[in-house]
């Protein structure tokens, strides 16, 4: 499947006609259209095309997906083991995040902590069709980010206790969560910052490829950032770098409408995201980010197209976090009724029914799956109670790659050399 | 002990002088530390009583250029084909140190805009493209933070880039990464990832370039942890710190300034590099130690000339390395002057100045004879006026007067 030929058609967020069709997951709701914002939602009939656009091309995938499906047989998107993986992979993110929340309110960890609970299905839609050599950028929304990418919950559940086992030994916290190993490029506490670090991570998958001749590497980078960041200058300049140098990266806009009080349509001009990928010159898609499946249909094709080489992707979910911005935020600006119709919506009991009724696995299994993640969450808290808390000689020793950067002591030897930096105790 | 001087003509205004900063460290101080290999110095040779035995090119008429400068070069009477080394100058100091390192390292890649096809608006870059590539030597579209960022993911990855900012001034716009992402990331991520990037552009007051054009950053990078700092001022330490910076694990900041550009010297031929924790000493005295960086380092060596001719006695040192301070070099000349001048282009207020006033007088108090002296810039935007913008910056002969005070 690929992103082909214009707006022709394209059936905007949330019309009936649209979620009637192609939707096994979904119950039909007819969600009531943007309140506030003067933008007209355009719903274009002629297959217009922007001839003035060499390249790329947009289209919603509810309309390529409509396309691929018969109505008819139930078409199975998935097999039971990957069903199963997205479901785990959720309900860990899920899991761990009411866990966290409960910890803070216990006075565990602190400061700014930011739950993704409703928008799972972004997460697992996307990152579980990485490699691990793959790069994953995300913004301070991260925990699970980090678990979808395989960041032990141990380790993340540390970080967030400000522990010496956490996967940045507790320097980072809950914005910051970085994993070399999992290939996790963090963690950014301001908006839209993290896009250029990801632009570079998918520059340095081209250098490798094309400069250092490694021809098969194929590593793409995934940039996961919201609605907000979508009006930051930082957005559209590395949508620019990144169709211009074809680089294998997918921006993933996790649009759930809201930056902390402001709504999306308040904020924004146009307030179609996905739309101003084409301006760019490349895809710009949207699609249902509370519907595993869909995000991972089209995930698949804008992953395998930053891999063949094709360039970068626009990709808007739309999709809703359950909580507030942050465990801070007491959340009064949002509309009842619109959160109500959103946890309708919840992705994890949309896969969970999917599964059931295409005969993948039964409850039992699922609930075993439930089981299974209760205890890596306890056993992850219990880790993070039961570890250290990261000594004084930690303070000094990270902030230089090589610690000669502290410079020459007026005995004439690097400060680095003095004992006491060991200690964390040393003037520098 | 015969101190070794450095001759600047006035006349040439540094250009084809053979200013060659000669460590006289050595001998002193702990080898290790010392990565600088010289050779091919020439140097006039002034006994420790003050009297001078030049053996330079003639003694020109010393005509105090107020805005010294490099001037073209004088190849002629300078450069002698059976000395060793090469002449060359600043800028091509610093593409030959580039060159280097990428033809040594192919992760090594230049970021910026106007750095490829047109070779760099100083030409710092010129060729580098046609021999290695667009994508090595990457033209940027203008977005200094992105581009910025850009450099940091590729750094955290694997590369080894440098970015240029086409002006420092221009990187004003990539503070948010700069802080954020450069400075921060391998403490954040725990160690995690290191960010080997160097961050280098012209900087400093030029010709009437306007305020904008003619900002000085170090002192609004100099709180930003995890960074380094360093001012290159000579074709020798500009390829030298170049090369270091470029090797270096942690993320660099190397500040050049438009004025110097042009200045010609005689480098060594095999590879050498500056140690980027280090400071140079210039010309070393009895009298008063001046701390200076940069293009500052010539006015002081102009007033220099002015103050032997009167008798002073100044231990010049270019303090190089803007973030950290060496607290070493810098100490062991106060110990033996007692008196301190700082002689900077930063602004007065918060510049790099007050944070070595600071320093020094944290750490040298005792060795004091009196209040460290700092001639800065003047706290105001940099007119385009000519006559304005010359007293804008500091002068030579404002740095007589103060040694003259100093040393009353």
């Amino acid at each position: 499947m690929a992103f082909s030929a214009a707006t022709a058609n394209f059936n905007p967020l949330n019309t009936p006609s649209l979620r009637s069709h192609d939707n096994h997951l979904v119950t039909s709701v007819s969600p009531s259209p943007f309140f506030g914002s003067t933008a007209k939602l355009r719903l274009s009939s002629s297959p217009k095309f922007n001839v003035h656009r060499r390249s790329g091309s947009v289209v919603a995938v509810s309309e390529a997906v409509k396309e691929k499906k018969p109505k008819s047989t139930p078409n199975l998107l998935i097999t039971k083991e990957e069903g199963l993986e997205l479901y785990e992979d959720m309900v860990l993110g899920r899991a761990f995040e009411d866990m966290c929340a409960q910890m803070y309110y216990r006075g565990k960890m602190f400061g700014f902590v930011h739950l993704y609970n409703g928008q799972e299905a972004v997460s697992t839609g996307f990152i579980k069709l990485l490699k691990q050599q793959d790069s994953v950028v995300s913004t301070y929304r991260d925990h699970v980010h980090a678990l979808s990418k395989g960041v032990p919950a141990r380790a993340v559940m540390s970080e967030l206790f400000g522990k010496t086992t956490g996967c940045c030994r507790g320097q980072g916290g809950s914005m910051h969560m970085f994993s070399r190993e999992h290939n996790l490029l963090g963690g950014f506490a301001f908006i839209g910052e993290g896009i250029p670090v990801a632009t570079g991570a998918a520059f340095t998958s081209k250098y490798k490829r094309e400069v250092l001749k490694e021809v098969d590497c194929d590593h793409v980078t995934l940039a996961f950032f919201g609605d907000g960041t979508c009006n930051n200058g930082q957005f559209y300049e590395c949508l620019n770098m990144a169709a211009l140098w074809k680089l294998p990266i997918v921006f993933v806009v996790e649009n759930n409408l809201w930056a902390i009080g402001m709504s999306h349509l308040r904020s924004t001009s146009d307030p179609q995201i996905y739309k101003k990928g084409p301006a760019f010159g490349m895809p710009g898609v949207h699609v249902d980010g509370m519907d595993v499946l869909k995000v991972r249909e089209v995930a698949k094709e804008a992953i395998s197209r930053a891999r063949r080489g094709e360039g970068p992707t626009l990709v808007e979910c739309e999709t809703y976090r359950f909580r507030g911005h942050s465990l801070a935020d007491p959340d009064e600006l949002r509309d009842p009724a619109e959160k109500s119709r959103y946890t309708a919506r919840d992705p994890i009991t949309a896969l969970k029914k999917y599964i059931i009724e295409s005969n993948l696995a039964s409850e039992a299994e699922l609930k075993a799956i439930d089981k299974k993640i209760d205890e890596v969450v306890e056993d992850a808290v219990e880790f993070a109670d039961e570890s250290p808390v990261p000594p004084r000689s930690q303070l000094l020793e990270n902030v230089f790659a090589d610690p000669k950067g502290f410079g020459i002591g007026p005995d004439g030897r690097y400060r680095c050399e003095d004992p006491k930096f060991t200690q964390g105790t040393a003037h520098v | 002990m015969a101190a070794i001087f450095q001759g600047v003509g006035a006349a040439e205004a540094l250009s084809s002088s053979p200013f060659n900063s000669f460590d006289s460290n050595k001998s002193i101080f702990s080898p290790r530390r010392s990565f600088s290999v010289r050779k091919g110095a020439s140097f006039a040779v002034v006994r420790s009583d003050g009297t001078v035995n030049l053996n330079l090119k003639g003694r020109r008429a010393q005509q105090l250029i107020s805005n010294a400068v490099a001037t073209k070069a004088d190849s002629a009477a300078a450069s002698s084909s059976s000395k060793p080394g090469h002449e060359l100058l600043l800028f091509e100091a610093l593409q030959e140190g580039l060159e280097e390192e990428m033809d040594r390292d192919p992760h090594v890649c230049v970021m910026g805009e106007d750095v490829g096809h047109y070779g760099g608006s100083y030409k710092v870059t010129k060729g580098l493209a046609k021999k290695f590539g667009d994508l090595r030597v990457l033209d940027t579209p203008i977005a200094e933070n992105s581009f910025t960022g850009m450099g940091i993911g590729a750094a955290m990855t694997g590369l080894r880039p440098v970015i240029e900012g086409m002006n420092m001034g221009f990187l004003l716009l990539a503070f948010n990464q700069i802080s954020n992402n450069c400075g921060m990331l391998h403490y954040t991520s725990g160690g995690q990832f290191t960010i080997p990037i160097v961050i280098r552009g012209p900087g400093g007051v030029g010709r009437q370039l306007g305020a904008e054009h003619s900002q000085r950053l170090e002192s609004y990078f100099q709180s930003i942890p995890g960074i380094q700092m360093v001012a290159c001022s000579t074709p020798y330490n500009a390829k030298g710190l170049m090369k270091a910076a470029i090797r270096s694990e942690n993320p660099v900041i190397l500040f050049e300034h438009v004025l110097l550009y042009n200045l010609k010297e005689r480098i060594p031929d095999e590879d050498y590099i500056c140690n980027l924790e280090e400071a140079e000493m210039v010309r070393p005295g009895e009298h008063v130690t001046i701390l200076t960086y940069s293009r500052m380092r010539y006015h002081v060596m102009q007033a220099a000339k002015t103050l032997v001719n009167k008798g002073y006695d100044p231990e010049v040192i270019d303090i190089r390395s803007l973030k950290p301070f060496d607290l070493y070099t810098i100490g062991n000349s106060v110990k033996k002057t007692h008196r301190v001048l700082i002689v900077e282009e930063c602004m007065r207020t918060g510049g790099i100045g007050a944070s070595l006033t600071a320093a020094i007088t944290e750490n040298f108090n005792d060795y004091l004879d009196a209040p460290i002296m700092c001639l800065s810039s003047q706290d105001v935007p940099t007119p385009y006026a000519g006559t304005l913008e010359e007293v804008t910056v500091v002068q030579p002969p404002q740095i007589v007067t103060a040694v003259e005070q100093l040393c009353q």
